[in-house]
């Protein structure tokens, strides 16, 4: 059965258990990522092999931490460097508000078709089904985010949103949704899509884009894109509308070319990217292309709470490359819809929390081994790790309270288990003793300890401990010495 | 930039600090470290108080919890001998997160203290005892799992391998995604144990590829996770603490 056939279906962090349940029994969803990361990490890998890649990723984060640290200021410089340059900026404070701003600048000319290129911030407010729910249709331009919305589905990683499929469900889907004849070829299918979409730039009113970099000392836009889809959609339509997180200025002209080579490498294993696009005014008097309105509206949605924690605030410096849903042992094998979020995998699991809160999004914290390979790859050092314990200090009520949701996981029943370890821990006397009677009690332990004798079989106490096997091996060593 | 981190001489005594999963389900190992240290002369020290570093807490989020815990165990070592842990895990929660744990309290001098003095036992042999070993083994393969702690967190990839490398008798092999998780993850395993159960299939996978009908590991989490799936599967390849392997094979 090929996706395509497949009822729609819906994602929720709160069923992140059921859907990595459904997902892990899923031999093409497992196929289908383990080759793509594979394939990801391999050209990571190579493309830094001859970096100091420690010296860029430490480069990488000190500009990101720069520019977090100065972002009140840095935000204003943005807003009034790109005024200067006639881009009218707006602020939002969540995306309810952004997609009624967005909206009002479609509705204003009267737009009826909207082109799309790749952005995860209008995902997060779910842009597309706001606008067509004013009656205007919003078309995704880059390739796998358009067949992610010709199968009706969300995008399953930040960068590469139809990673999902393999090439007989893209070709299904294409047969389906547009027609063409069933092809394994991908050129003739890529070759379609660029016939249809090419039409559609041509009528679309507006085209709105999200933004990488937002450059604070000069109003530019940077925008990192392989497909030209980007250029098509904030060039061709009369208007632009881009629009992005908070988080996303740096100071300086000179802090993107660092950057830039972080993500392209991080995210796909490319030196460089096909299209590398700075935005930097609306089309000027005698120029002949460009459009000739440029909105930017940038939108909070919680950054700033995360903002006003000193160890949360790193959860910000994320550039959005994917590299840790890449090398993630989880993600790799339950996907990125199972998170059932905008943002899956480990930048998912700490960021999420804070736009949707704890409650819905409890489970996800805990979805990792804390092996800290996202840790070890992420482009701009953000200790992934570090804040995924932080969120579960949060969950069970024993953090600074300052997320949403805060404590929802705290149960008696478990917090008191904690003090009961805590109590034995630090009654040596009674450890030991315990531990020695662990050993001897061994025929009453169960044979079946829930989840893990499913998988595995259950570990053997052993019937002497270390501190009376030492006891032991001293006195021998003592009565040796003795008697030598 | 991460400074390289320089050893000391060997010393006359260290302490060893065994972990609660030895203590509970792999003593043997315990006591094959310690013999492995004694036999390049130096004194074992074993504080009869220790229990647990407190690092389940600490995952889960009970920080408090977590440390009172290691409150009591940064009692325990109160001369400045290096302290020796069999485990990655253990020992990065006490080298990299008790400084975190202690930031801002009145024993977060004491814990920078401890941590600084804190080893994983197969770095201690390689880079402080510079150990030598003969092997009276039969020729074998055999794989490793590093753990996650001791590869990322510890930064110690290459020790575990270079101690097996002084076994003449002995071929290393090395698994396909060698450096990826096996799954443990302390509660992980139990909070998500279908995903942890993939995970742990994946490299019982990997590890019978090679051919190799054992694996060591230098800690216990890995080990009791690894080697209980395939004991579950009946696969017939066995693993072991990999200072009870270097022990036996050169005693």
């Amino acid at each position: 059965m090929s996706a395509a056939h497949e009822p729609v279906q819906t994602f929720t962090p709160r069923d992140f258990h059921r859907q990595a349940h459904d997902a892990l029994g899923n031999p093409q969803i497992r196929a289908n990522f383990r080759r793509a990361m594979d394939g990801l990490m391999a050209k990571r890998r190579d493309v830094f092999s001859d970096w100091d890649l420690e010296t860029l990723r430490e480069l990488g984060a000190n500009i990101r931490l720069r520019a977090l640290a100065r972002l009140p200021d840095l935000l204003e410089r943005l807003e009034a460097n790109c005024q200067a340059n006639g881009i009218q900026v707006h602020w939002a404070e969540n995306g309810d508000e952004a997609c009624r701003i967005i909206r009002e600048i479609c509705q204003r000319h009267e737009a009826k078709a909207v082109i799309k290129g790749k952005s995860m911030v209008s995902e997060e407010m779910h842009l597309n089904a706001h606008l067509e729910a004013a009656g205007i249709e919003a078309l995704e331009s880059d390739l796998g985010e358009y067949l992610v919305q010709l199968n009706e589905q969300t995008p399953s990683h930040i960068i590469m949103p139809a990673i999902h499929l393999n090439t007989d469900e893209i070709s299904e889907i294409m047969h389906d949704k547009t027609g063409i004849e069933r092809t394994r070829d991908v050129d003739t299918m890529t070759a379609a899509a660029r016939a249809q979409l090419r039409e559609r730039f041509m009528g679309a009113d507006v085209g709105i884009s999200g933004v990488n970099f937002a450059v604070a000392e000069t109003g530019t836009l940077c925008l990192v894109e392989n497909e030209g889809n980007g250029r098509m959609t904030t060039a061709v339509p009369p208007v632009h509308i881009a629009v992005t997180g908070i988080e996303k200025v740096v100071e300086h002209l000179r802090d993107v070319p660092p950057l830039y080579a972080l993500l392209t490498r991080s995210a796909t294993g490319q030196h460089v990217t096909t299209y590398f696009n700075m935005i930097s005014s609306p089309r000027k008097e005698g120029e002949h292309d460009g459009p000739k309105e440029v909105h930017l509206v940038l939108v909070d949605s919680g950054r700033s709470n995360i903002y006003q924690d000193d160890e949360l605030l790193d959860t910000l410096r994320c550039i959005r490359c994917g590299a840790c849903m890449n090398h993630c042992p989880v993600y790799t094998r339950v996907g990125g819809h199972t998170y059932g979020t905008t943002y899956p995998g480990p930048i998912g699991s700490i960021l999420m929390p804070h736009m949707m809160g704890l409650e819905q999004t409890k489970d996800l914290p805990t979805a990792s081994s804390l092996c800290g390979a996202c840790g070890e790859v992420c482009p701009v050092k953000i200790p992934i790790p570090d804040l995924l314990v932080r969120l579960r200090r949060e969950s069970v009520g024993e953090g600074r309270g300052n997320v949403p949701g805060a404590g929802v996981k705290r149960t008696k029943k478990e917090a008191s288990a904690w003090k009961g370890f805590q109590w034995l821990a630090t009654h040596p006397g009674v450890w030991r003793s315990g531990t020695a009677m662990v050993g001897k009690l061994q025929a009453l332990m169960p044979a079946k300890l829930g989840a893990w004798t499913e998988y595995r079989t259950a570990p053997k106490p052993a019937k002497t401990s270390l501190h009376a096997l030492v006891k032991r091996h001293q006195a021998e060593r003592a009565g040796g010495e003795e008697r030598s | 930039m991460t400074p390289v981190k320089l050893y000391p001489p060997k010393p006359e005594k260290v302490y060893l600090f065994g972990t609660c999963l030895i203590d509970l389900f792999y003593p043997q190992a315990g006591l094959d470290a310690i013999r492995l240290l004694e036999r390049e002369g130096i004194d074992v020290l074993f504080p009869q108080d220790q229990t647990c570093c407190g690092q389940p807490a600490y995952t889960s989020g009970y920080h408090d919890e977590a440390r009172a815990v290691a409150s009591a165990q940064l009692d325990l070592f109160p001369e400045p001998w290096p302290i020796v842990v069999p485990s990655g895990s253990c020992g990065g929660m006490m080298r990299i997160h008790y400084p975190q744990l202690f930031a801002g309290t009145e024993r977060k001098a004491q814990a920078d203290e401890v941590a600084g003095r804190i080893f994983e036992l197969t770095e201690f042999l390689v880079h402080v005892c510079h150990l030598r070993l003969e092997d009276h083994g039969a020729p074998e393969k055999i794989a490793m799992h590093t753990s996650c702690s001791a590869r990322r967190e510890m930064g110690l990839t290459e020790t575990g391998p270079a101690l097996l490398a002084r076994l003449d008798q002995v071929e290393l092999v090395e698994q396909a995604r060698a450096a990826e998780c096996c799954g443990f993850g302390g509660t992980f395993a139990v909070r998500h144990p279908e995903v942890s159960a993939a995970m742990v299939e994946d490299k019982t996978q990997a590890i019978e590829a090679t051919g190799a009908t054992r694996f060591v590991t230098s800690d216990c989490g890995c080990l009791m996770n690894i080697a209980g799936r395939f004991e579950h599967q009946k696969r017939g390849v066995e693993g072991e603490h990999i200072a009870s392997y270097l022990w036996r094979r050169t005693s």
